[in-house]
């Protein structure tokens, strides 16, 4: 679109064929998209402590453990790896779209930061008052108590952030707001863990990512989360368009900004909220997912939310499939596969081209 | 059979000594059968009276694990945890351990399975364990729990620690006299490592370097029980707590008698900015232990005797110089 705007004096035939070019790369794009979700899924379930082994696979189905192996661990970790890719892939198109900033990645506003403080704090007090906090049924040992600390923890950051910039209208002072509150809440997690270094490991494998501990139940919230956060987002894709040209331009357009822009600061903080909650800091795929999809077929907002939805799917869904297979039966973290690979990729492109 | 188990859990006890034994009306009718044969009864009875029996523990965040039968495929995830179960005879019984356990050596074929923070939950689920030994807390632990495998966690951070572990793992193995007899051994051997500190030493402040941040075994750690059970004192009073990082001219200020830590420790603090002035740097009272026995103090497990042991080798040698 923007492309076409560059160039008022093609004539229409011209614009024509250009349009239909993106609408089959975008169709291609789908479809290479699809296939690949497939792949990286049937080859999830076929990567396990013998590494990638479609035969392996076979043998587990034979055996009595099959229901365990395959359906309580492979397939919600590989179901789930493919969910937190996605809420990371619209988070980072959010942001990206938002801040008219193709640097812009998820956890720009102090969800990360503050996930880590709570998730620190938890395993903290676990360590240090572990009995007393136990008899709370709220808190510790509760299933979901580090998820469900971890997510209060990110939307607490981003609420924080957003108060820090009295709102979302001005962009450079939220951005701003952003790294003041990741700093800050940073510093109070070192501190923290200064007090108790127990909390040091829980909180390298959260600054590592890890896809290893999902099951059903968190599948399922990542589902629904994904599911309702996608819908939420195309419905409000037009309000990205119109700030592509400008905020001034968006406001002339009828765009109600201070509104628009603080639902969309709501939706990244809970894609973001869910996904670090349930991974940790998988690094890159919120970067690099909206700029695949830009490069291979660029398109209006609505095409770029949910492409990007399902690049950041497949992306950490081969991240984790590659994790598995790499060194068996040892695993590595999720996050350094896709810091590696994410990382790389965005070298090549900027040696080749430069950042669009 | 239910009588039958009643009367050899009064004989046991009866062999132990408890305070039990003055309310059971029993007790004269036993007291005339000699020690010997008590022993061997309870010698012969005891396989099928442990195997037998459910076994019920509690772990340190309170969770009650009930087994119908001692467990006998269990996972160890911590290296401490591996050593004390192995020590209280249930090396058999390890079928999986995690990545940092290497000692007994015997244990070098099992499984490896991670870390606590990146456990291998699905090689972990193939070895199907009847109970998986952990720390208190992680997120691996959860997920186990949640696939219906027992966990129970264990805090290992001071001695009184090291002896409840000792016991409940004793329990869980169905031998439940195990973990004090193991107990009373480590205090003796404590005990023959304290007679042995040279006179000269006793009651020296010590300063114990775990890492150069510098992080410091403080009093309350279970090194800075050892060393006051063997009658050395420490720069790091119990209020700072068990490994605080410390300002490094707090160490400068306190001048330690004697310094302690892993064996390239000397050179370097001899580097850091007025650390030379430091009395057991001048007098080279250094104890700079190698790699191995470095890894025996540092543990949490059933081989304090052994730490402390080394520990009074290692004071004997610089009260000779």
């Amino acid at each position: 679109m923007m492309a076409t705007l560059h160039k008022p004096q093609a004539d229409n035939a011209d614009v024509d064929a250009d349009v239909d070019a993106r609408a089959q790369a975008r169709q291609r794009l789908t479809r290479w998209l699809l296939a690949l979700l497939l792949v990286f899924a049937l080859a999830g379930l076929a990567t396990g402590t013998q590494g990638f082994s479609p035969a392996a696979l076979w043998a587990e189905l034979q055996s009595d453990q099959a229901w365990l192996i395959l359906g309580q661990i492979r397939a919600p970790r590989t179901l789930g790896a493919a969910l937190i890719g996605a809420l990371l892939g619209l988070g980072g198109a959010l942001a990206q779209g938002l801040f008219r900033n193709p640097l812009a990645d998820p956890y720009l506003l102090g969800a990360a930061a503050g996930a880590g403080l709570a998730m620190v704090l938890v395993l903290s007090g676990a360590t240090a008052w572990g009995i007393t906090l136990s008899l709370n049924p709220w808190a510790w040992p509760g299933p979901m108590s580090l998820v469900l600390a971890a997510f209060w923890g990110a939307i607490a950051g981003v609420a924080l952030t957003l108060t820090l910039a009295q709102g979302a209208l001005h962009t450079p002072r939220l951005l701003l707001a952003g790294v003041v509150v990741a700093v800050l809440l940073g510093a109070l997690s070192d501190l923290v863990t200064v007090a108790s270094p127990q909390a040091l490991r829980g909180r390298q494998a959260f600054m590592l990512g890890t896809t290893s501990f999902l099951g059903w139940p968190a599948v399922a919230l990542l589902a629904a989360g994904t599911a309702a956060l996608t819908a939420l987002a195309l419905r409000y894709a037009r309000v990205l368009d119109a700030l592509t040209l400008g905020e001034d331009s968006a406001t002339s357009l009828g765009v109600a900004l201070p509104r628009m822009r603080l639902v969309l600061v709501a939706l990244l903080a809970a894609a973001t909220a869910l996904a670090v909650a349930h991974a940790g800091l998988v690094a890159f795929v919120g970067l690099v997912a909206p700029h695949l999809v830009r490069r291979h077929a660029p398109g209006a907002h609505a095409w770029l939310l949910g492409a990007s939805t399902a690049m950041g799917a497949a992306l950490l869904l081969a991240a984790d499939v590659l994790a598995r297979a790499i060194i068996p039966p040892q695993e590595l973290p999720v996050g350094v596969i896709t810091a590696v690979l994410g990382g790389s990729y965005l070298f090549v492109l900027l040696r080749r081209q430069g950042l669009q | 059979m239910a009588h039958r188990f009643k009367l050899i859990r009064i004989l046991l006890r009866a062999v132990h000594g408890t305070r039990l034994l003055s309310h059971i009306s029993l007790f004269s009718l036993f007291s005339r059968i000699s020690r010997i044969s008590l022993i061997t009864l309870v010698g012969l009875a005891q396989p099928g009276w442990a195997s037998s029996m459910a076994v019920v523990v509690i772990d340190d965040l309170g969770i009650e694990h009930r087994f119908e039968s001692p467990p006998q495929r269990i996972i160890t995830l911590l290296p401490s945890l591996t050593e004390s179960l192995a020590i209280l005879g249930g090396e058999s019984r390890i079928v999986g351990v995690d990545r940092y356990s290497n000692w007994p050596a015997s244990l070098a074929g099992l499984p490896r399975l991670g870390g606590l923070e990146d456990a291998l939950i699905e090689a972990i689920a193939k070895l199907q364990p009847d109970v998986v030994l952990a720390s208190t807390s992680a997120r691996s632990l959860e997920r186990l729990q949640a696939l219906g495998f027992k966990v129970v966690r264990l805090r290992s951070d001071t001695h009184a620690d090291i002896q409840r572990t000792l016991w409940i793992l004793s329990q869980l193995l169905g031998t439940p006299h195990e973990g004090p007899r193991v107990w009373a051994q480590l205090q003796q051997q404590m005990a023959a490592a304290s007679q042995r500190v040279p006179a000269s030493l006793r009651g020296q402040r010590v300063y114990f370097e775990v890492d150069g941040g510098p992080y410091a075994a403080g009093r309350g750690s279970f090194i800075g029980e050892t060393l006051w059970a063997l009658g050395m004192d420490n720069i790091v009073p119990l209020s700072f707590g068990p490994f605080p990082k410390l300002n490094p001219e707090f160490v400068v200020r306190a001048q330690p008698d004697v310094v302690m830590g892993e064996a390239s420790l000397q050179t370097a603090m001899n580097a850091r900015p007025g650390w030379a002035s430091i009395p057991a740097l001048v007098k080279q009272q250094v104890c700079g232990f190698e790699a191995a026995h470095y890894e025996i103090m540092i543990r949490p497990g059933p081989r304090l005797g052994e730490a402390a042991a080394i520990m009074a080798e290692c004071l004997i040698s610089l009260a000779r110089q």
